[in-house]
């Protein structure tokens, strides 16, 4: 295929044109690379925690060590990873093009965010670098701010800093698909990804504020020895835990949300079906975000809330599962009788659909208040929510990745090897966190660094599993890698799926449409239409 | 690698497929309008460039009220906790100060209002940039009050940590409320900073006949931001000053 005429890729050279940009497209890409670092960080504390695990005894890292790693490993992962990953890359990239329009709202902040990203990124890794934090990613206090031994300061400050970062995107987002819809655009004609990061962005703007000010709260018990959270300064830590999950409980649903969306339009497009159902998913992800705000009791049901207050947190979270599942249906009853193309981002959608299925499901017996006080603080609770972060939301955006990739980068990767990968993440995926379940059912604790010799079997099939999972992690940077340079070139739209983003050019030119299209129908309308004249 | 439907690709030219998202492409519906220098690209004209300003603005706000929710969540955890030694700690506080700084800010709100309008009917940018600094003066002067009601507690060793000195009944709960006070009113004090920054930025682009009755959100968003610090002021005011007011008649 000939070269492509002027895109958003080839339109501006050199470090300024990216790092001054305010072309949503190449925002998304700063994203790309900077979320891809901080995985690879995040990963490396993850290999030490499964090598220390290797064996009963804690022989390779001091006790105190191991809790630096498990913490960073959490810290990096939740925030600068999941929960930035598929809204600040594939929503910046999408939104707009799904819409439309020509950009977000407002690109300037949508730069500005990013760098408010990075800033953020730094104060932590110089956290990590300087000695690094042991508290866990959930900086309970008072030992968060009574126990001065590690760089929690620096921390706080990079995950504050960090949270606007999460906000400016989120405001953008509702500001956008609110006022820069073009012509005929209605809401019901709206791509459920949008829904999905609509729901999301909520999260986001009604979330965040509070972890943000309860950091700082923690910066200024620390500091200033205001008594808010420490008891000997007559402050309540339990209220930490409340405003902490307050916004932690959600944050889950920031991570999930967005890949629900990306497996919406994967299992569309490779189905070559509507969506079963696209008012019900679309209001299940408004439910999710909006009940999501009060389940998150259920992580304190041994920290001492009463029981009438477990009670009702115990039968809200169970209510979360109900537009989950509402989701899991349709999306199955989508792909019932559909064409079917077992193309790699069909195949982490299969992936994500059980694992997200077992993840959720599990989640239900962690929300029944007799059960979890059995399984409270054991492996059963990492594998659980591994199984929605790492099943569902990794999943959800590595098939996103591939799915939309041709229109990214303009060019194809090997479908063949891309397969492979999709094959060890799901294989690997599943020894590595398959059996944490039966440990922790068995009582194996989290967080310690040495554990009785019985659990030896298991944590050596998870440490192996980890293993594979990685090498399918890194086989993707490689293909991506490779198609970046020397991929053959991508036709507008390779998969025969339907929505805006396919009738545009790939790559997009700069302004995404020489002209605002005015749109008619809903994405994707695959039933065959009568010219055609199939029965 | 799409083997698996082969007759979409690598076709160079686009295929029409079996329903398209859009019918026609057109030109843009408001192609015709004569370009307002103030339009940027991205936007059709210069009411969904207004309106996505003001609602980005109003989103933001919402995420200011939950940011200041956390404090007011554990305001009344610890209220509740200790009611009487948050009434007792209260009436330390000077409510003639606070009655005052209420009045400024409520007078300051109204001149912000007054400079919105100014910029919204195209007024000469002396009248503009006069209601701005008649604003920023009445905010000054709410911060130079906050000053010295915060030396006075210094002095009077009420600023909690070390130095905290309480002689009378429930010193754990005094100190906790002038814990909440100092962070409640801080940060509320740090808003209005910002908004004395913004509001020095929007005066000089109105000194330079940056706004007309056109193009006037700046003037209308930063106005917005403003009478939001002042509302988060009136719950303040009532909640720190005035619960143990009945207490010491």
């Amino acid at each position: 295929m000939d070269a492509p005429a002027l895109n958003y890729l080839n339109n501006g050279h050199g470090a300024a044109s990216w790092l001054l940009t305010r072309d949503h497209k190449r925002i998304a890409l700063l994203y790309l690379v900077s979320i891809t670092v901080f995985f690879v960080i995040g990963g490396a504390f993850a290999t030490l925690v499964r090598l220390e695990l290797l064996t009963p005894a804690g022989d390779l890292m001091s006790s105190d060590t191991y809790n630096k790693m498990f913490t960073m490993h959490g810290v990096v992962m939740v925030f600068f990873f999941l929960i930035p990953s598929i809204p600040a890359v594939l929503g910046n990239f999408l939104i707009p093009i799904m819409i439309g329009a020509k950009d977000l709202a407002f690109p300037r902040i949508n730069l500005l965010s990013w760098y408010i990203y990075i800033l953020g990124g730094a104060f932590t890794l110089v956290a990590a670098l300087s000695g690094g934090v042991d508290t866990g990613w959930t900086f309970y206090t008072p030992y968060s701010t009574a126990a001065a031994n590690s760089h929690v300061m620096t921390a706080a400050i990079g995950i504050f800093i960090t949270g606007f970062s999460s906000i400016l995107t989120g405001l953008n987002f509702i500001v956008t698909i609110h006022r820069m819809r073009a012509p005929g655009m209605t809401w019901f004609r709206l791509p459920l990804f949008v829904w999905a990061h609509y729901a999301t962005s909520l999260i986001m703007i009604l979330g965040t504020p509070v972890i943000a000010i309860t950091v700082l709260l923690v910066a200024a018990e620390r500091a200033l020895h205001l008594g808010i959270f420490d008891p000997a300064l007559g402050g309540d830590p339990v209220l930490f835990q409340h405003l902490f999950w307050f916004y932690s409980h959600p944050a889950v649903y920031i991570m999930i949300l967005p890949a629900m969306g990306v497996i919406s339009e994967i299992v569309q497009a490779f189905s070559r079906k509507n969506i079963f159902g696209y008012s019900f998913i679309a209001f299940s992800s408004i439910a999710i975000a909006v009940i999501g705000f009060f389940v998150w009791g259920h992580h304190l049901f041994v920290a001492g809330q009463s029981t009438y207050a477990g009670l009702l947190f115990s039968i809200l979270s169970f209510m979360v599962a109900i537009p989950s599942a509402i989701k899991v249906f349709n999306w199955t009853a989508t792909i019932y009788k559909g064409s079917v193309q077992l193309d790699s981002p069909m195949l982490y959608a299969f992936g994500f659909l059980g694992l997200f299925t077992i993840g959720g499901l599990t989640g239900l017996f962690l929300g029944a208040m007799g059960l979890d006080i059995h399984v409270h603080d054991t492996y059963f609770v990492v594998a659980h929510f591994h199984y929605i972060m790492v099943g569902g939301a990794i999943m959800g955006y590595l098939g996103g990745l591939h799915y939309w990739w041709p229109k990214i980068s303009g060019r194809l990767y090997s479908e063949p090897w891309a397969k492979f990968s999709a094959l060890m993440v799901f294989v690997g995926f599943n020894l590595t966190f398959f059996p944490q379940f039966i440990a922790g059912y068995l009582g194996m604790p989290r967080r310690y660094h040495a554990y009785p010799p019985e659990f030896q079997v298991l944590n050596v099939l998870s440490s192996a599993g980890a293993s594979i999972l990685a090498v399918g992690y890194i086989i993707p940077i490689v293909y991506f890698g490779y198609s970046l340079l020397a991929g053959e070139r991508s036709a507008n739209d390779p998969w025969g799926a339907r929505g805006l983003e396919w009738e545009i050019p790939s790559p997009p030119p700069t302004e995404n449409f020489t002209v605002s299209p005015i749109v008619t129908h809903g994405t994707h309308q695959y039933e065959p239409s009568k010219e055609v004249g199939i029965a | 690698m799409p083997n698996g439907h082969s007759e979409h690709f690598p076709g160079p030219i686009h295929q029409p497929p079996l329903a398209s998202n859009v019918d026609a492409i057109q030109p843009g519906v408001h192609a015709e309008h004569a370009h307002h220098p103030k339009l940027q690209h991205h936007f059709d004209d210069m009411e969904q460039q207004a309106e996505a300003s003001t609602l980005g603005m109003w989103v933001f706000l919402v995420t200011e009220v939950m940011f200041f929710g956390g404090l007011f969540m554990a305001y009344i955890v610890y209220r509740s906790a200790s009611p009487e030694g948050f009434q007792e700690a209260s009436h330390h506080l000077n409510v003639i100060w606070g009655a005052v700084n209420t009045v400024v800010l409520i007078v300051s709100s109204l001149t912000m209002a007054l400079a919105v309008r100014a910029a919204q009917t195209g007024a000469s940018p002396k009248t503009q940039v006069g209601w701005l600094i008649v604003t920023m003066v009445l905010g000054a002067a709410f911060l130079g009050v906050k000053a010295i009601e915060y030396t006075d507690k210094f002095t009077h060793h009420l600023v909690p940590g070390p130095d905290f000195e309480w002689a009378g009944k429930y010193p754990a709960a005094a100190q906790q409320f002038y814990s909440l006070y100092f962070c409640m009113t801080g940060l509320h004090a740090l808003h209005m900073v910002i908004g004395l920054g913004i509001m020095t930025v929007i005066a000089i682009m109105a000194w330079k006949k940056h706004f007309d009755a056109e193009y006037y959100t700046p003037v209308e968003v930063a106005g917005l931001y403003w009478h939001f610090v002042d509302i988060v002021w009136i719950f303040l005011f009532p909640l720190l000053y005035l619960i143990g007011y009945h207490l010491h008649e």
